[in-house]
């Protein structure tokens, strides 16, 4: 066990600077893809509460097909099946992208946790209070200031507590990488293992590591609330 | 001169006709009670007036200048020009029943919001402008770091006045603005209003506060069922009344 821990902690950890492994790639894999995710998703709630069916339509049909199918195979529909069509491959750009692992995961993952953090944002939106936006309308603001000013600013803090859960989701989420060749926690977790026959060991160093995660991004969401919410106490 | 004029409203939910052809005229220092009981239109007035309910039909003039209306799909009434509807209702702040503050924001951040947003002035005006309205309206600067949830709903009502003071109105719109108050927190708004009056702003009032449309106010009217049923100065209409409705509805809140 000792060997185990001696050998694998730096690619636990970071890795090398060449070749970044384990905790590293999994709190890159979070970040990226909730980061993209949210750019992605603020725009889209807008568009699914709208009451332009244009808008509103297409977006309900993408949380749908995203939020109706599993990741994994999302995952493997992006980095296995879209590689094998010659469209893709004949084109450089498309190939090149869809070539690596990472690219396709965070792709994977950020159209998923886009559609996710959509509902969200969007039922967030929808719970804004009449009578909020018709004083604002009321003061002459309209269109774009009316979302920059009010209801994002008070949709995203109703949001907050549904996000952070979205957000430790995601984070669990990033093992699936793992499947695509990414070397995350649990990449490693598994090569480990696989050395030593220790797999208690091995994964539980993975499950610990996840915890220590999940802890930090707690009291991050905590005192965010607290800053945000403040009104609501 | 006539700050804003509203002639010929109609309004129409359905097949209730709510507003049967209203018109009213606002000079400079006005303070116009609309009275009436509940169900004659007085709220949909209002609220047509700065086109929070768009009218079936009626003209509009502010300051003299018309406002260019055109019929949107429902046909019903809206401001051709986008620009010209953000001007109006600039110049025409408002004050809801339900004060309708921004419960996100602070008191303060309540009263510069818009004028930063809508009337372009920098972060150091606005705070300057809305601690001399939140003065104004009685609120010490305490108030203004808290939240509308932690405030009393007079207090949140004078953040709401001031919050369309900021705005430096034409016409102030009171949208029945003690009717959600407890009654011990009613007279701490009215008697900022009734400052107002006594500052000559002009002001169109929903109430059901007679003593206030008797002794605030320079006008009166009386709706009823979409109809103005009589109008004139206060004393007048609430001392001597000549339609029988209107006798009936002051015995009604007398009591």
């Amino acid at each position: 066990m000792i060997d185990l821990v001696k050998q694998y902690w730096q690619q636990y950890l970071w890795g090398t600077l060449a070749h970044p492994t384990g905790l590293v790639i999994t709190l890159w894999l979070t970040v990226a893809s909730l980061g993209l995710g949210f750019v992605l998703a603020v725009p889209l709630a807008i568009a699914k509460v709208s009451t332009n069916r244009w808008l509103s339509i297409p977006v309900a049909l993408y949380t749908y097909v995203l939020r109706g199918t599993p990741l994994y195979v999302q995952l493997l529909l992006l980095y296995s099946g879209v590689y094998s069509l010659d469209a893709v491959r004949s084109t450089p750009f498309l190939n090149g992208f869809f070539r690596d692992a990472f690219n396709c995961t965070i792709l994977a993952f950020t159209l998923n946790t886009a559609a996710y953090t959509t509902e969200i944002f969007a039922g967030a939106m929808r719970a804004t209070p009449r009578g909020e936006i018709e004083a604002a309308r009321a003061f002459g603001m309209s269109g774009l200031t009316l979302y920059r000013c009010i209801i994002l600013p008070s949709a995203l803090r109703r949001a907050l507590p549904a996000y952070s859960n979205e957000v430790i989701l995601m984070l669990h989420a990033t093992t699936l990488a793992a499947t695509a060749t990414v070397p995350d926690i649990l990449k490693v977790a598994r090569n480990a293992s696989s050395d030593y026959y220790l797999p208690f060991v091995a994964y539980g160093i993975a499950a610990l590591l996840y915890l220590c995660i999940t802890f930090a991004l707690i009291r991050l969401f905590r005192s965010a609330e607290r800053r945000w919410l403040a009104y609501l106490r | 001169m006539d700050k804003l004029i509203v002639e010929d409203l109609h309004k129409k939910y359905g097949n209730n006709e709510v507003l049967k052809g209203v018109s009213l005229r606002a000079k400079a220092g006005d303070v116009i009670s609309i009275i009436g009981s509940s169900g004659s239109g007085k709220s949909t007035l209002l609220r047509c007036i700065n086109f929070l309910e768009r009218p079936d039909a009626g003209r509009y003039f502010l300051n003299g200048e018309p406002i260019e209306l055109q019929r949107n799909r429902l046909g019903e009434l809206i401001v051709a020009d986008p620009g010209q509807l953000r001007r109006m209702r600039i110049k025409l702040a408002m004050v809801f029943q339900h004060f309708n503050l921004w419960l996100h924001l602070t008191a303060l951040e309540n009263v510069i919001e818009a004028p930063i947003h809508v009337l372009g002035l920098t972060r150091t005006e606005a705070i300057a402008r809305a601690r001399r309205d939140l003065a104004k309206v009685g609120l010490s600067q305490e108030i203004e770091k808290m939240y509308p949830a932690h405030l009393s709903g007079g207090q949140q009502q004078r953040v709401a006045i001031a919050r369309a003071l900021a705005m430096d109105p034409e016409v102030m719109l009171f949208d029945e603005p003690t009717s959600a108050l407890d009654p011990e927190l009613v007279g701490e708004v009215l008697r900022v209003m009734q400052k107002l009056a006594t500052e000559g702003r002009t002001m169109i009032v929903v109430t059901h506060e007679m003593s206030f449309a008797r002794n605030v106010s320079s006008h009166v009217i009386f709706l009823h069922q979409g109809r103005i049923e009589e109008e004139g100065p206060p004393s007048a209409v609430l001392e001597t009344p000549k339609s029988e409705r209107l006798q009936q509805f002051l015995v009604g809140t007398m009591r």
